[in-house]
Protein backbone atom coordinates (compact mmCIF):
# COMPACT_ATOMS: atom_id res chain seq x y z
CA UNK A 1 0.00 0.00 0.00
CA UNK A 2 1.39 3.33 -0.84
CA UNK A 3 1.79 5.82 2.13
CA UNK A 4 -0.88 8.39 0.53
CA UNK A 5 -3.60 5.54 0.31
CA UNK A 6 -2.53 4.01 4.05
CA UNK A 7 -2.53 7.41 5.44
CA UNK A 8 -6.34 7.93 4.09
CA UNK A 9 -7.49 4.46 5.27
CA UNK A 10 -5.46 4.44 8.42
CA UNK A 11 -7.21 8.30 9.04
CA UNK A 12 -10.58 6.50 7.91
CA UNK A 13 -10.11 4.11 11.12
CA UNK A 14 -9.36 6.82 12.95
CA UNK A 15 -12.20 8.92 12.07
CA UNK A 16 -14.84 6.33 12.64
CA UNK A 17 -13.58 6.25 16.46
CA UNK A 18 -13.86 10.13 16.92
CA UNK A 19 -17.32 9.23 15.36
CA UNK A 20 -18.46 6.70 18.06
CA UNK A 21 -17.61 9.41 20.67
CA UNK A 22 -20.35 11.36 19.14
CA UNK A 23 -22.73 8.67 19.83
CA UNK A 24 -21.59 8.19 23.11
CA UNK A 25 -21.48 11.63 24.58
CA UNK A 26 -24.58 13.08 23.00
CA UNK A 27 -23.72 16.42 24.84
CA UNK A 28 -21.10 17.11 21.99
CA UNK A 29 -23.62 16.39 19.32
CA UNK A 30 -26.05 19.15 21.34
CA UNK A 31 -23.66 21.88 21.23
CA UNK A 32 -22.87 20.77 17.66
CA UNK A 33 -26.29 21.19 16.48
CA UNK A 34 -27.54 23.44 18.94
CA UNK A 35 -24.76 26.76 18.29
CA UNK A 36 -25.84 26.84 14.86
CA UNK A 37 -29.24 26.67 15.61
CA UNK A 38 -28.42 29.51 17.99
CA UNK A 39 -26.39 31.88 15.44
CA UNK A 40 -29.18 31.94 12.36
CA UNK A 41 -31.54 33.09 14.86
CA UNK A 42 -29.70 35.70 16.57
CA UNK A 43 -28.00 37.46 13.67
CA UNK A 44 -31.30 36.38 11.61
CA UNK A 45 -33.72 38.26 14.38
CA UNK A 46 -31.33 41.06 16.51
CA UNK A 47 -29.30 42.23 13.85
CA UNK A 48 -31.66 41.21 10.51
CA UNK A 49 -33.63 44.57 10.92
CA UNK A 50 -30.70 46.75 12.15
CA UNK A 51 -28.72 46.84 9.18
CA UNK A 52 -29.91 47.72 5.96
CA UNK A 53 -27.45 46.95 3.38
CA UNK A 54 -27.41 48.19 -0.34
CA UNK A 55 -29.34 47.74 -2.75
CA UNK A 56 -32.74 45.89 -2.48
CA UNK A 57 -31.14 43.53 -0.63
CA UNK A 58 -33.29 41.25 2.10
CA UNK A 59 -30.33 41.11 5.06
CA UNK A 60 -31.82 38.57 6.57
CA UNK A 61 -30.92 36.19 3.03
CA UNK A 62 -28.03 37.76 2.46
CA UNK A 63 -26.48 37.61 6.22
CA UNK A 64 -26.95 33.58 6.08
CA UNK A 65 -24.22 33.03 4.03
CA UNK A 66 -21.73 34.72 6.28
CA UNK A 67 -23.27 33.00 9.50
CA UNK A 68 -22.14 29.59 7.10
CA UNK A 69 -18.84 30.72 6.85
CA UNK A 70 -18.38 32.13 10.51
CA UNK A 71 -19.52 28.78 12.13
CA UNK A 72 -17.91 26.50 10.08
CA UNK A 73 -14.07 28.43 10.44
CA UNK A 74 -15.03 28.53 14.02
CA UNK A 75 -15.48 24.70 13.84
CA UNK A 76 -12.13 24.40 13.37
CA UNK A 77 -11.63 24.90 16.86
CA UNK A 78 -13.31 21.51 17.35
CA UNK A 79 -10.04 19.82 15.82
CA UNK A 80 -7.52 21.36 18.04
CA UNK A 81 -9.40 20.80 20.65
CA UNK A 82 -10.11 17.07 19.91
CA UNK A 83 -6.80 16.76 18.95
CA UNK A 84 -5.25 17.93 22.04
CA UNK A 85 -7.11 15.86 24.35
CA UNK A 86 -5.89 12.84 22.49
CA UNK A 87 -2.62 13.94 23.01
CA UNK A 88 -3.63 13.65 26.59
CA UNK A 89 -4.87 10.22 26.58
CA UNK A 90 -3.58 6.82 27.04
CA UNK A 91 -5.06 5.73 23.84
CA UNK A 92 -2.32 8.12 21.87
CA UNK A 93 0.48 5.38 22.95
CA UNK A 94 -1.62 2.73 21.44
CA UNK A 95 -1.70 4.27 18.22
CA UNK A 96 2.06 5.40 18.13
CA UNK A 97 2.82 1.19 19.20
CA UNK A 98 0.87 0.54 16.11
CA UNK A 99 2.81 0.56 12.43
CA UNK A 100 0.21 2.80 11.36
CA UNK A 101 0.26 6.13 9.41
CA UNK A 102 1.99 8.65 11.38
CA UNK A 103 -0.31 10.83 9.95
CA UNK A 104 -3.45 9.06 10.42
CA UNK A 105 -4.44 10.57 13.72
CA UNK A 106 -4.57 13.86 12.05
CA UNK A 107 -6.51 12.74 9.27
CA UNK A 108 -8.66 10.73 11.24
CA UNK A 109 -9.55 14.09 13.47
CA UNK A 110 -10.05 16.45 10.34
CA UNK A 111 -12.22 14.29 8.41
CA UNK A 112 -14.41 13.69 11.38
CA UNK A 113 -14.43 17.55 11.63
CA UNK A 114 -15.47 17.39 8.03
CA UNK A 115 -18.30 15.25 8.98
CA UNK A 116 -19.35 17.80 12.23
CA UNK A 117 -19.65 20.57 9.50
CA UNK A 118 -21.95 18.33 7.36
CA UNK A 119 -24.24 18.07 10.07
CA UNK A 120 -24.08 21.65 11.17
CA UNK A 121 -24.62 23.07 7.77
CA UNK A 122 -27.25 20.70 7.49
CA UNK A 123 -28.72 22.10 10.29
CA UNK A 124 -28.77 25.65 9.65
CA UNK A 125 -29.89 25.14 6.24
CA UNK A 126 -32.81 24.11 7.72
CA UNK A 127 -33.07 26.93 10.17
CA UNK A 128 -32.33 29.15 7.75
CA UNK A 129 -35.19 28.00 5.23
CA UNK A 130 -37.42 28.71 8.52
CA UNK A 131 -36.44 32.10 8.61
CA UNK A 132 -37.14 33.06 4.89
CA UNK A 133 -33.44 32.36 3.46
CA UNK A 134 -34.11 30.63 0.26
CA UNK A 135 -31.52 29.11 -3.01
CA UNK A 136 -32.16 30.78 -5.81
CA UNK A 137 -29.64 29.79 -7.79
CA UNK A 138 -29.64 26.24 -9.40
CA UNK A 139 -29.14 23.15 -7.06
CA UNK A 140 -25.86 22.30 -8.61
CA UNK A 141 -24.85 25.92 -7.60
CA UNK A 142 -26.02 25.40 -4.07
CA UNK A 143 -24.20 22.24 -3.49
CA UNK A 144 -21.00 23.56 -4.91
CA UNK A 145 -21.79 26.20 -2.36
CA UNK A 146 -21.88 24.21 0.49
CA UNK A 147 -18.78 22.13 -0.58
CA UNK A 148 -16.56 25.28 -1.04
CA UNK A 149 -17.95 25.81 3.03
CA UNK A 150 -16.60 22.29 3.79
CA UNK A 151 -13.43 22.57 1.52
CA UNK A 152 -12.52 26.22 3.15
CA UNK A 153 -13.04 24.42 6.66
CA UNK A 154 -11.36 21.95 6.12
CA UNK A 155 -8.19 23.57 5.25
CA UNK A 156 -8.56 26.01 8.54
CA UNK A 157 -9.11 22.43 10.72
CA UNK A 158 -5.10 21.87 9.70
CA UNK A 159 -4.21 24.82 10.96
CA UNK A 160 -5.94 24.75 14.00
CA UNK A 161 -4.44 20.73 13.96
CA UNK A 162 -1.04 21.97 14.12
CA UNK A 163 -1.87 24.30 17.31
CA UNK A 164 -3.42 21.59 18.70
CA UNK A 165 0.07 19.60 18.42
CA UNK A 166 2.00 23.05 19.13
CA UNK A 167 0.29 23.97 22.67
CA UNK A 168 -1.91 19.99 23.98
CA UNK A 169 -3.82 21.69 26.22
CA UNK A 170 -7.60 22.34 25.57
CA UNK A 171 -7.79 25.50 27.06
CA UNK A 172 -5.65 27.37 25.31
CA UNK A 173 -6.61 26.15 22.56
CA UNK A 174 -10.10 27.46 22.59
CA UNK A 175 -8.90 30.90 23.69
CA UNK A 176 -6.15 30.78 20.61
CA UNK A 177 -9.20 30.55 18.01
CA UNK A 178 -11.35 32.89 19.52
CA UNK A 179 -8.38 35.54 19.52
CA UNK A 180 -7.72 34.70 15.99
CA UNK A 181 -11.14 33.05 14.38
CA UNK A 182 -12.89 36.42 15.84
CA UNK A 183 -11.48 38.97 13.86
CA UNK A 184 -10.97 36.63 10.49
CA UNK A 185 -15.13 36.68 10.76
CA UNK A 186 -15.71 40.37 11.96
CA UNK A 187 -13.33 42.24 9.97
CA UNK A 188 -14.98 40.27 6.64
CA UNK A 189 -18.16 40.91 4.70
CA UNK A 190 -19.54 38.02 6.66
CA UNK A 191 -22.18 40.15 8.32
CA UNK A 192 -21.98 44.09 7.34
CA UNK A 193 -21.28 44.98 3.16
CA UNK A 194 -17.51 45.63 2.39
CA UNK A 195 -18.46 49.01 1.89
CA UNK A 196 -19.39 50.07 5.21
CA UNK A 197 -15.43 49.84 5.75
CA UNK A 198 -13.30 52.36 5.27
CA UNK A 199 -9.22 52.55 3.80
CA UNK A 200 -6.89 50.07 5.00
CA UNK A 201 -9.43 47.87 6.61
CA UNK A 202 -11.93 47.60 3.67
CA UNK A 203 -8.58 45.96 1.39
CA UNK A 204 -8.14 43.91 4.22
CA UNK A 205 -11.66 42.75 3.92
CA UNK A 206 -11.29 42.59 0.14
CA UNK A 207 -8.71 39.97 0.54
CA UNK A 208 -9.66 37.84 3.66
CA UNK A 209 -10.52 34.83 2.39
CA UNK A 210 -13.32 34.56 5.06
CA UNK A 211 -15.00 37.58 2.75
CA UNK A 212 -13.84 35.54 -0.54
CA UNK A 213 -15.77 32.68 1.22
CA UNK A 214 -18.83 34.32 2.18
CA UNK A 215 -19.14 36.13 -0.95
CA UNK A 216 -18.89 32.92 -3.38
CA UNK A 217 -21.40 31.14 -1.36
CA UNK A 218 -23.93 34.29 -1.45
CA UNK A 219 -23.06 33.90 -5.22
CA UNK A 220 -23.79 30.28 -5.56
CA UNK A 221 -26.91 30.27 -3.55
CA UNK A 222 -28.47 33.41 -5.07
CA UNK A 223 -28.44 35.60 -2.50
CA UNK A 224 -26.64 38.95 -3.39
CA UNK A 225 -29.88 40.34 -4.53
CA UNK A 226 -28.14 41.58 -7.46
CA UNK A 227 -25.59 43.23 -5.43
CA UNK A 228 -22.21 43.98 -7.35
CA UNK A 229 -19.01 43.03 -5.26
CA UNK A 230 -16.18 45.49 -4.81
CA UNK A 231 -13.63 45.47 -7.55
CA UNK A 232 -10.87 43.94 -6.10
CA UNK A 233 -9.84 40.56 -7.47
CA UNK A 234 -10.04 38.73 -4.96
CA UNK A 235 -13.68 39.82 -4.80
CA UNK A 236 -14.17 39.50 -8.27
CA UNK A 237 -12.98 35.89 -8.17
CA UNK A 238 -14.35 35.18 -5.13
CA UNK A 239 -14.42 30.97 -5.66
CA UNK A 240 -10.86 30.96 -7.29
CA UNK A 241 -9.57 32.96 -5.24
CA UNK A 242 -10.87 30.79 -2.00
CA UNK A 243 -9.50 27.95 -3.94
CA UNK A 244 -6.17 29.08 -3.89
CA UNK A 245 -6.24 30.17 0.08
CA UNK A 246 -7.27 26.49 0.39
CA UNK A 247 -4.44 25.21 -1.16
CA UNK A 248 -1.72 27.27 -0.12
CA UNK A 249 -3.38 26.29 4.07
CA UNK A 250 -3.16 22.73 2.98
CA UNK A 251 0.16 22.62 1.96
CA UNK A 252 1.65 24.49 4.47
CA UNK A 253 -0.32 23.65 7.35
CA UNK A 254 -0.57 19.82 6.79
CA UNK A 255 3.32 18.85 6.57
CA UNK A 256 3.32 21.22 9.56
CA UNK A 257 1.17 19.85 11.75
CA UNK A 258 2.82 16.11 11.19
CA UNK A 259 5.73 17.14 11.97
CA UNK A 260 4.42 18.66 14.67
CA UNK A 261 2.70 15.37 15.51
CA UNK A 262 6.05 13.55 15.52
CA UNK A 263 8.14 16.02 17.75
CA UNK A 264 5.26 16.37 20.26
CA UNK A 265 4.96 12.36 20.30
CA UNK A 266 8.56 11.93 20.67
CA UNK A 267 9.23 13.58 23.54
CA UNK B 1 15.44 -11.29 20.09
CA UNK B 2 15.11 -8.25 22.27
CA UNK B 3 19.29 -5.97 22.42
CA UNK B 4 19.84 -2.86 23.71
CA UNK B 5 22.77 -1.53 24.47
CA UNK B 6 23.83 1.75 26.47
CA UNK B 7 20.83 3.22 26.07
CA UNK B 8 20.62 7.01 27.42
CA UNK B 9 18.17 9.19 28.03
CA UNK B 10 18.33 12.76 29.77
CA UNK B 11 15.24 14.86 31.01
CA UNK B 12 16.22 17.83 31.78
CA UNK B 13 17.91 17.60 35.24
CA UNK B 14 17.18 13.86 35.60
CA UNK B 15 19.33 11.05 33.87
CA UNK B 16 16.39 8.78 33.64
CA UNK B 17 18.68 6.15 31.66
CA UNK B 18 22.61 5.83 32.19
CA UNK B 19 23.62 3.47 29.48
CA UNK B 20 21.66 0.65 30.31
CA UNK B 21 22.52 -3.00 28.58
CA UNK B 22 19.71 -5.72 27.96
CA UNK B 23 19.91 -9.21 25.75
CA UNK B 24 16.71 -11.20 26.15
CA UNK B 25 16.77 -14.22 24.06
CA UNK B 26 13.94 -15.85 21.71
CA UNK B 27 11.36 -17.52 23.36
CA UNK B 28 12.76 -16.42 27.26
CA UNK B 29 11.15 -13.45 30.06
CA UNK B 30 13.37 -10.90 30.93
CA UNK B 31 11.66 -8.97 34.30
CA UNK B 32 13.51 -6.02 34.51
CA UNK B 33 12.71 -4.95 38.21
CA UNK B 34 13.30 -1.11 39.88
CA UNK B 35 11.62 1.26 42.51
CA UNK B 36 9.42 3.98 40.76
CA UNK B 37 11.37 6.33 39.19
CA UNK B 38 14.32 3.74 38.34
CA UNK B 39 13.98 4.00 34.50
CA UNK B 40 11.35 0.98 33.74
CA UNK B 41 8.84 2.82 31.47
CA UNK B 42 11.54 5.16 29.92
CA UNK B 43 13.50 1.69 28.86
CA UNK B 44 10.71 0.40 27.45
CA UNK B 45 9.32 3.80 25.59
CA UNK B 46 13.12 3.56 24.31
CA UNK B 47 12.44 -0.16 22.75
CA UNK B 48 9.20 0.33 21.41
CA UNK B 49 9.96 3.53 19.36
CA UNK B 50 7.98 6.32 21.51
CA UNK B 51 11.18 7.64 22.67
CA UNK B 52 14.27 8.25 21.08
CA UNK B 53 17.26 7.61 23.37
CA UNK B 54 19.99 10.15 23.66
CA UNK B 55 22.64 7.35 22.78
CA UNK B 56 22.88 3.53 22.61
CA UNK B 57 21.34 1.45 20.52
CA UNK B 58 18.66 -1.12 20.25
CA UNK B 59 17.22 -4.21 18.18
CA UNK B 60 14.14 -6.10 18.36
CA UNK B 61 13.17 -8.92 16.41
CA UNK B 62 17.19 -8.11 14.22
CA UNK B 63 15.33 -4.58 13.50
CA UNK B 64 17.16 -1.40 14.66
CA UNK B 65 14.20 0.44 16.51
CA UNK B 66 16.23 3.60 15.73
CA UNK B 67 16.75 3.19 11.91
CA UNK B 68 13.36 1.06 11.27
CA UNK B 69 10.50 1.71 13.98
CA UNK B 70 8.17 0.80 11.47
CA UNK B 71 9.26 -2.11 11.20
CA UNK B 72 9.70 -2.91 14.73
CA UNK B 73 6.36 -1.90 15.81
CA UNK B 74 5.24 -4.80 13.62
CA UNK B 75 6.84 -7.10 16.20
CA UNK B 76 6.50 -5.66 19.33
CA UNK B 77 3.07 -5.94 20.71
CA UNK B 78 3.06 -3.45 23.86
CA UNK B 79 1.35 -2.92 26.86
CA UNK B 80 2.16 0.21 28.82
CA UNK B 81 2.06 1.10 32.21
CA UNK B 82 -1.45 3.22 32.05
CA UNK B 83 -3.75 1.28 29.74
CA UNK B 84 -3.61 2.78 26.25
CA UNK B 85 -7.78 1.74 25.49
CA UNK B 86 -10.03 4.63 24.23
CA UNK B 87 -12.71 4.96 26.75
CA UNK B 88 -15.40 5.72 24.73
CA UNK B 89 -14.95 2.96 22.59
CA UNK B 90 -16.02 -0.88 23.85
CA UNK B 91 -14.02 -3.12 24.26
CA UNK B 92 -15.15 -4.68 20.69
CA UNK B 93 -14.15 -1.69 19.10
CA UNK B 94 -11.10 -0.57 20.17
CA UNK B 95 -9.85 -4.13 19.53
CA UNK B 96 -11.18 -4.02 15.93
CA UNK B 97 -10.25 -0.66 15.69
CA UNK B 98 -6.41 -1.86 16.81
CA UNK B 99 -7.03 -4.57 13.93
CA UNK B 100 -7.57 -2.12 11.40
CA UNK B 101 -4.78 -0.13 12.25
CA UNK B 102 -2.63 -3.50 12.07
CA UNK B 103 -3.74 -3.56 8.33
CA UNK B 104 -5.47 -7.17 8.94
CA UNK B 105 -8.88 -6.06 7.10
CA UNK B 106 -12.00 -5.42 8.43
CA UNK B 107 -13.47 -9.19 9.00
CA UNK B 108 -9.96 -10.59 10.07
CA UNK B 109 -10.00 -7.51 12.76
CA UNK B 110 -13.58 -8.36 13.75
CA UNK B 111 -12.66 -12.24 14.37
CA UNK B 112 -9.84 -11.55 16.35
CA UNK B 113 -11.54 -9.01 18.34
CA UNK B 114 -13.69 -11.41 19.08
CA UNK B 115 -11.05 -14.40 19.66
CA UNK B 116 -9.30 -12.21 22.23
CA UNK B 117 -12.22 -11.23 24.22
CA UNK B 118 -12.96 -14.49 24.77
CA UNK B 119 -9.59 -15.75 25.59
CA UNK B 120 -9.03 -12.64 27.93
CA UNK B 121 -13.02 -13.56 29.71
CA UNK B 122 -13.78 -9.91 28.36
CA UNK B 123 -16.75 -11.60 26.23
CA UNK B 124 -19.52 -10.23 28.50
CA UNK B 125 -18.48 -6.84 28.42
CA UNK B 126 -17.24 -6.62 25.05
CA UNK B 127 -20.11 -4.05 24.21
CA UNK B 128 -19.91 -1.55 27.11
CA UNK B 129 -17.69 1.30 26.49
CA UNK B 130 -14.35 0.30 28.27
CA UNK B 131 -14.62 3.79 31.06
CA UNK B 132 -17.26 1.15 32.60
CA UNK B 133 -14.31 -1.45 32.87
CA UNK B 134 -12.49 -2.24 36.76
CA UNK B 135 -9.22 -1.66 36.49
CA UNK B 136 -7.51 -5.45 35.81
CA UNK B 137 -10.76 -5.72 33.11
CA UNK B 138 -8.87 -2.59 31.52
CA UNK B 139 -5.18 -3.69 31.46
CA UNK B 140 -6.57 -7.27 30.08
CA UNK B 141 -8.23 -5.33 27.16
CA UNK B 142 -4.85 -3.35 26.76
CA UNK B 143 -2.98 -6.33 27.05
CA UNK B 144 -5.16 -7.86 24.42
CA UNK B 145 -4.95 -4.68 22.15
CA UNK B 146 -0.66 -6.26 21.87
CA UNK B 147 -1.92 -9.35 21.06
CA UNK B 148 -3.67 -8.43 17.73
CA UNK B 149 -1.75 -8.66 15.50
CA UNK B 150 0.17 -11.83 17.38
CA UNK B 151 3.85 -10.10 17.65
CA UNK B 152 6.60 -12.51 18.30
CA UNK B 153 8.38 -9.76 20.63
CA UNK B 154 5.88 -8.35 23.90
CA UNK B 155 7.02 -5.63 26.12
CA UNK B 156 4.93 -5.24 28.96
CA UNK B 157 5.37 -2.56 31.55
CA UNK B 158 4.32 -3.12 35.44
CA UNK B 159 1.46 -5.42 33.92
CA UNK B 160 0.00 -6.08 37.14
CA UNK B 161 0.60 -2.96 39.26
CA UNK B 162 -2.40 -1.69 40.74
CA UNK B 163 -4.21 -5.45 40.43
CA UNK B 164 -5.78 -7.44 43.18
CA UNK B 165 -4.56 -10.66 44.31
CA UNK B 166 -7.32 -12.81 41.71
CA UNK B 167 -6.44 -9.87 39.10
CA UNK B 168 -2.57 -10.65 38.84
CA UNK B 169 -2.91 -14.22 39.55
CA UNK B 170 -5.40 -14.20 36.11
CA UNK B 171 -2.81 -12.03 34.21
CA UNK B 172 0.11 -14.51 35.59
CA UNK B 173 -1.80 -17.19 33.79
CA UNK B 174 -1.88 -15.18 30.85
CA UNK B 175 1.46 -14.10 30.23
CA UNK B 176 2.57 -17.60 30.84
CA UNK B 177 0.42 -19.16 27.92
CA UNK B 178 2.19 -16.49 26.18
CA UNK B 179 5.31 -17.89 26.35
CA UNK B 180 4.35 -21.31 25.90
CA UNK B 181 3.05 -20.61 22.60
CA UNK B 182 6.45 -18.98 21.39
CA UNK B 183 6.81 -15.43 22.70
CA UNK B 184 9.50 -13.21 23.76
CA UNK B 185 8.62 -11.34 26.78
CA UNK B 186 10.48 -8.52 28.58
CA UNK B 187 8.45 -7.27 31.64
CA UNK B 188 8.94 -4.66 33.93
CA UNK B 189 8.04 -4.86 37.74
CA UNK B 190 8.56 -3.65 41.11
CA UNK B 191 8.24 -7.64 42.36
CA UNK B 192 10.25 -9.41 42.83
CA UNK B 193 8.20 -11.90 43.67
CA UNK B 194 6.42 -11.27 39.98
CA UNK B 195 9.91 -11.49 38.66
CA UNK B 196 10.46 -15.05 40.13
CA UNK B 197 7.49 -16.28 38.89
CA UNK B 198 7.75 -15.05 35.19
CA UNK B 199 10.87 -14.88 34.67
CA UNK B 200 14.24 -16.99 33.08
CA UNK B 201 16.20 -13.94 33.84
CA UNK B 202 16.00 -10.55 35.80
CA UNK B 203 17.65 -7.23 35.71
CA UNK B 204 17.79 -5.00 38.77
CA UNK B 205 18.02 -1.51 37.80
CA UNK B 206 18.04 1.70 40.02
CA UNK B 207 19.17 5.35 38.53
CA UNK B 208 18.63 4.22 35.12
CA UNK B 209 21.43 1.80 35.79
CA UNK B 210 21.39 -2.19 35.85
CA UNK B 211 23.07 -2.88 39.20
CA UNK B 212 22.00 -6.66 39.11
CA UNK B 213 21.37 -9.81 36.72
CA UNK B 214 20.96 -13.50 37.37
CA UNK B 215 18.33 -15.54 37.89
CA UNK B 216 15.17 -15.38 40.89
CA UNK B 217 17.68 -17.47 42.69
CA UNK B 218 20.92 -15.80 42.47
CA UNK B 219 19.79 -12.70 43.57
CA UNK B 220 18.19 -13.78 46.49
CA UNK B 221 21.29 -15.63 47.41
CA UNK B 222 22.73 -11.95 47.22
CA UNK B 223 20.39 -11.05 50.06
CA UNK B 224 20.98 -14.49 51.82
CA UNK B 225 17.82 -16.54 50.79
CA UNK B 226 14.98 -16.74 52.99
CA UNK B 227 15.04 -16.02 56.27
CA UNK B 228 13.48 -17.14 59.35
CA UNK B 229 12.63 -14.18 61.89
CA UNK B 230 10.77 -15.04 65.44
CA UNK B 231 9.89 -13.08 68.04
CA UNK B 232 9.83 -13.98 71.96
CA UNK B 233 7.54 -13.67 74.03
CA UNK B 234 10.39 -12.74 76.97
CA UNK B 235 13.42 -11.65 76.61
CA UNK B 236 15.14 -14.16 79.18
CA UNK B 237 14.39 -16.66 76.47
CA UNK B 238 17.00 -14.63 74.02
CA UNK B 239 20.33 -16.55 74.98
CA UNK B 240 19.05 -20.27 74.38
CA UNK B 241 16.82 -18.95 70.67
CA UNK B 242 20.09 -17.41 69.34
CA UNK B 243 21.76 -20.84 70.36
CA UNK B 244 19.11 -22.40 68.42
CA UNK B 245 19.18 -20.01 65.18
CA UNK B 246 22.89 -20.01 65.16
CA UNK B 247 22.60 -24.14 64.65
CA UNK B 248 20.89 -23.41 61.38
CA UNK B 249 21.89 -19.63 60.47
CA UNK B 250 23.68 -18.60 57.63
CA UNK B 251 25.60 -15.78 58.73
CA UNK B 252 24.81 -13.49 61.81
CA UNK B 253 22.36 -14.16 64.37
CA UNK B 254 20.18 -10.44 63.55
CA UNK B 255 18.78 -9.23 67.38
CA UNK B 256 16.67 -6.53 67.34
CA UNK B 257 16.65 -3.58 70.07
CA UNK B 258 14.04 -4.61 71.94
CA UNK B 259 16.49 -7.97 72.31
CA UNK B 260 13.06 -9.63 71.34
CA UNK B 261 13.39 -10.01 67.42
CA UNK B 262 15.20 -12.19 66.26
CA UNK B 263 16.17 -13.02 62.61
CA UNK B 264 18.15 -15.60 59.98
CA UNK B 265 19.32 -15.99 56.63
CA UNK B 266 18.69 -19.69 55.82
CA UNK B 267 19.94 -21.55 52.67
CA UNK B 268 18.06 -24.48 51.03
CA UNK B 269 14.72 -25.63 52.56
CA UNK B 270 13.39 -23.30 54.68
CA UNK B 271 10.68 -24.72 56.03
CA UNK B 272 12.65 -27.52 57.15
CA UNK B 273 14.70 -25.05 59.05
CA UNK B 274 11.99 -23.14 60.52
CA UNK B 275 10.22 -27.04 61.98
CA UNK B 276 13.78 -27.49 63.53
CA UNK B 277 14.06 -24.29 65.29
CA UNK B 278 10.71 -24.57 66.84
CA UNK B 279 11.48 -27.86 67.70
CA UNK B 280 14.67 -26.46 69.66
CA UNK B 281 12.22 -23.06 71.54
CA UNK B 282 9.99 -26.27 72.37
CA UNK B 283 13.14 -28.46 74.01
CA UNK B 284 14.23 -25.25 75.68
CA UNK B 285 10.33 -23.65 76.37
CA UNK B 286 11.43 -20.93 74.74
CA UNK B 287 7.75 -19.15 74.29
CA UNK B 288 7.16 -17.32 71.28
CA UNK B 289 4.59 -14.46 69.85
CA UNK B 290 5.18 -15.07 66.06
CA UNK B 291 7.50 -16.78 64.09
CA UNK B 292 8.08 -17.25 60.32
CA UNK B 293 9.37 -17.85 57.21
CA UNK B 294 10.49 -14.29 54.98
CA UNK B 295 11.06 -14.67 51.43
CA UNK B 296 13.51 -11.76 50.60
CA UNK B 297 11.62 -9.06 49.05
CA UNK B 298 12.61 -6.73 46.87
CA UNK B 299 13.84 -4.09 49.59
CA UNK B 300 15.80 -6.87 50.35
CA UNK B 301 17.79 -7.19 47.35
CA UNK B 302 17.54 -3.36 47.03
CA UNK B 303 19.29 -3.26 50.69
CA UNK B 304 21.70 -5.59 50.21
CA UNK B 305 23.15 -4.46 46.68
CA UNK B 306 23.06 -0.69 46.92
CA UNK B 307 22.94 -0.34 50.71
CA UNK B 308 20.08 1.80 50.55
CA UNK B 309 16.49 0.64 50.85
CA UNK B 310 13.50 1.39 47.76
CA UNK B 311 12.28 5.01 47.82
CA UNK B 312 9.06 3.97 48.12
CA UNK B 313 10.09 1.61 51.51
CA UNK B 314 11.17 5.02 52.34
CA UNK B 315 8.02 7.33 51.69
CA UNK B 316 6.03 4.03 52.34
CA UNK B 317 3.46 5.82 50.03
CA UNK B 318 2.05 3.94 47.10
CA UNK B 319 1.28 6.80 44.31
CA UNK B 320 1.00 4.04 41.73
CA UNK B 321 -2.12 2.69 43.04
CA UNK B 322 -3.43 5.94 43.12
CA UNK B 323 -3.02 7.10 39.68
CA UNK B 324 -4.11 4.00 37.98
CA UNK B 325 -7.84 4.43 40.53
CA UNK B 326 -7.98 7.33 38.35
N1 LIG C 1 8.65 13.27 30.47
C1 LIG C 1 9.50 13.38 31.50
N2 LIG C 1 10.00 14.59 31.85
C2 LIG C 1 10.88 14.70 32.88
N3 LIG C 1 11.30 13.68 33.63
C3 LIG C 1 10.84 12.46 33.34
C4 LIG C 1 9.91 12.24 32.27
N4 LIG C 1 9.63 10.92 32.22
C5 LIG C 1 10.34 10.34 33.21
N5 LIG C 1 11.07 11.25 33.88
C6 LIG C 1 11.97 10.97 35.00
O1 LIG C 1 12.83 9.93 34.63
C7 LIG C 1 13.03 9.04 35.71
C8 LIG C 1 12.67 7.63 35.29
O2 LIG C 1 11.28 7.57 35.05
P1 LIG C 1 10.52 6.26 34.60
O3 LIG C 1 9.12 6.65 34.33
O4 LIG C 1 11.28 5.60 33.51
O5 LIG C 1 10.59 5.36 35.91
P2 LIG C 1 9.88 3.99 36.23
O6 LIG C 1 10.94 3.05 36.63
O7 LIG C 1 8.99 3.60 35.13
O8 LIG C 1 9.04 4.35 37.52
P3 LIG C 1 7.59 3.87 37.98
O9 LIG C 1 7.77 2.60 38.71
O10 LIG C 1 7.14 4.96 38.88
O11 LIG C 1 6.74 3.76 36.77
C9 LIG C 1 12.19 9.55 36.86
O12 LIG C 1 13.03 10.26 37.74
C10 LIG C 1 11.21 10.49 36.21
O13 LIG C 1 10.89 11.55 37.06
MG1 LIG D 1 7.02 3.30 34.91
Amino acid sequence: MSTATQALTDGWVVAQRNLIKIKRVPEVLVFVLISPIMFVLLFAFVFGGAIDPPGSVNYKEWLIAGIFAQTVVFGATFTGAGLAEDMQKGIIDRFRSLPMSSSAVLVGRTTSDVVYNILSLIIMALTGLLVGWRIREGVVDAILGFALLLLFAYAVSWVMAFVGMLVPSVEVINNASFIVIMPLTFVSNAFVPTETFDGALRTIVEWNPVSTLTQASRELFGNTGGFAPTDAWSMQNPVLYTLIWVGVILLVFAPLAVRQYRLTTSK
Amino acid sequence: MIRASGLTKRYKAVEALRGLDLAVPEGKVLALLGPNGAGKTTAVRCLTTLLKPDAGSATVAGIDVLADPAGARAKIGLSGQYAAVDEHLTGYENLVMVGRLYHLGKSRAQARARELLERFDLSEAADRPSKTYSGGMRRRLDLAGALVAAPPVLILDEPTTGLDVRSRQQMWDVIRELVASGATLLLTTQYLEEADRLADDIVVIDHGQAIAHGTADELKATTGGERIEVVLADVEDRDAAVRTLTEIAVGDVRVSDNGRELSVAVSGRGAGHLLHVLQGFERDSVTVLDAGLRRPTLDDVFLSLTGHATEDAVAGTDDKNKELAK
